[in-house]
């Protein structure tokens, strides 16, 4: 029997189609003579077989590195920038790192156990195996969890939606690369034969909007906060995306409203995927939620469910395992993975109401902070907000909202559109989660991962 | 304005959003009386600790909460500035 035959990404990047590229704000390099140049000076080979940390500062590198590894090494770890130093240590010992590649050798100088590459920006790579790719999740306390994805189940989702209708795409995402949203994008930009734009860390977004205008991204992705950020700045304007992707975070309507006026010519989805579950599903009819007859399973063999009122998904698209020496079952004895995203049936839509983990306790009644969110995010003066707990001598706790106006918003109305939005939220919330208080505020802090900081979470 | 109206307008103004008719809110009216709730007394709390800087009942762990309009003024009066 011949050994079932392997796919890496360097299969995707053949000479045949031209004029891709991959940018960041610095360079630009080609995908189509990509595989021809090496950023491991030809020293692939001593990598053959290990677990690879993958620890470069920049997205551009790290991709060109992804491509010379995969097919090559055991185990890839990818390392998103923010990681804790603190933490490298566990997460080495656990995916049983013995190699690391990266740009800064001296950070790494004590580390005799294993090879330290580093990498400048040779020689062909040849698939030898398929690499097992390990990712981070982003939490935002302790040690993140080692999920371990194969590249088939992580292209599951791509390979289903088939090539892009019309001009090779050219992709973009506030996402890093190294995490799971931005990593699917990556590899969209790879196996759909178009091109990509990476995000810059810092960049102001006016500067990341005319990057993306001028290498003509017709496809881009982000977080709803991402979206909101971009709405809030100003600079979408002028800029006409084909398609705009939300996806790892609840999409509100009011986001999803403000894309497609701000986007009229666009196709604006929202897509659900963790790094566990994978890539479940994606809406494009413009509604938040998602239809109930996408419960059971669709024509991508993904199964899901709600149980105890949160999404399951199982498919071959989900991670296999949780990586390392106490790693928890990442599914039930079903196969299914458990997403902690709670889901409330509201007609004939599930919406999700937030995280089973996000819960604030307001005197012994459970709150999801984004369920109040969604009702202030619908007025028209309010860009973006966040509900949080605020310590009370009284009730142990309270909810209060940090609301951000849209831009162009009299800040004398401040009055005015407090009452309206408490208005609205006694109307349509139970009172112990109408805010007690409103405060306006100029921003709100975005994590590394893209998502609303909730410190109280 | 000095912190017993600032207290007394907070209520009025908390009783309108909650719809609470408030009695006339004199000095021995037990806070119970009031028609406030809990929830009605936590929002007080926090809005004047925002207002005020100051939250006379989480600074001293054994501080008895008040009984009485007027004692929940002087609790407030009463925090050294």
């Amino acid at each position: 029997m011949s050994p079932r035959e392997i796919f890496t990404l360097r299969d995707y990047l053949g000479p045949e189609l031209k004029g891709r590229t991959i940018s960041d704000a610095r360079q630009v390099v080609s995908l189509t003579d990509i595989l021809g140049k090496s950023c491991l000076v030809g020293r692939f080979r001593e990598l053959s077989g290990r677990s690879v940390l993958l620890a470069v500062t920049d997205q551009l590198i790290s991709a060109i590195a992804m491509t010379e590894i995969d097919g090559v090494a055991r185990r890839m770890l990818l390392c998103p920038p923010d990681l804790n130093a603190d933490h490298v240590k566990t997460l080495i010992e656990d995916a049983e790192i013995d190699a690391v590649v990266t740009d800064q050798p001296p950070r790494w100088a004590d580390a005799e156990e294993y090879l330290v590459m580093a990498v400048p920006a040779g020689t062909k790579a040849k698939t030898e195996r398929a690499t097992e790719w390990l990712m981070l999740t982003s939490g935002t306390s302790g040690v993140p969890k080692i999920v371990g994805h194969t590249l088939e189940g992580l292209t599951g989702a791509i390979v289903a939606d088939g090539p892009a209708r019309g001009a090779p795409p050219v992709w973009a995402t506030f996402y890093d690369i190294r995490r799971y949203g931005g990593l699917q994008i990556f590899l969209r930009a790879i196996i759909g034969g178009g091109s990509m734009v990476l995000s810059e860390p810092g960049e102001p977004i006016a500067d990341y909007v005319a990057r993306l205008n001028a290498r003509g991204v017709t496809h881009i992705s982000g977080t709803p906060s991402h979206w909101r950020k971009l709405l809030m700045s100003g600079a979408a304007s002028g800029f006409s995306p084909r398609y705009v992707r939300l996806s790892g975070e609840i999409a509100d309507q009011a986001v999803l409203d403000g894309l497609s006026r701000a986007f009229p010519e666009a196709s604006i989805g929202h897509a659900y995927a963790s790094t566990e579950a994978g890539v479940g599903f994606a809406v494009n009819d413009g509604l938040e939620g998602f239809p109930a007859s996408m419960l059971g399973t669709n024509r991508d063999g993904v199964e899901m469910k709600v149980e105890d009122g949160s999404l399951r998904i199982r498919s071959t698209r989900t991670a296999h395992a949780y990586v390392g020496r106490d790693a928890a079952a990442l599914t039930d004895s079903d196969g299914f993975v458990d997403t902690g995203d709670m889901l409330e049936l509201r007609g004939d839509r599930y919406h999700f109401v937030g995280r089973r983990g996000g819960i604030i306790n307001i005197g012994g009644l459970k709150v999801h902070p984004e369920e109040i969110e969604a009702v202030i995010n619908r007025h028209a003066e309010v860009r973006m907000s966040r509900a949080r707990s605020r310590r009370s001598p009284i009730t142990g706790s309270i909810v209060v909202a940090d609301v951000i106006l849209a831009d162009g918003c009299d800040p004398s109305r401040s009055d005015e559109i407090r009452e309206k939005i408490l208005t609205d939220c006694r109307a349509q919330l139970a009172s112990h989660k109408v805010p007690a208080m409103i405060k306006f505020v100029t921003s709100l802090d975005i994590t590394a991962a893209g998502k609303l900081a909730r410190h109280d979470a | 304005m000095s912190i017993r109206l600032k207290i007394i307008s907070e209520m009025q103004r908390i009783a309108a959003e909650q719809q609470v008719t408030l009695p006339p809110l004199n000095d021995d009216l037990s806070l119970h009386e009031t028609g406030f709730d809990s929830l009605g007394f936590a929002i007080l709390v926090a809005r004047l600790e925002d207002d005020l800087g100051i939250d006379p009942f989480t600074i001293s762990e054994d501080a008895a909460f008040p009984l009485t309009v007027g004692d929940f003024v002087r609790a407030y009066e009463n925090v050294p500035a």
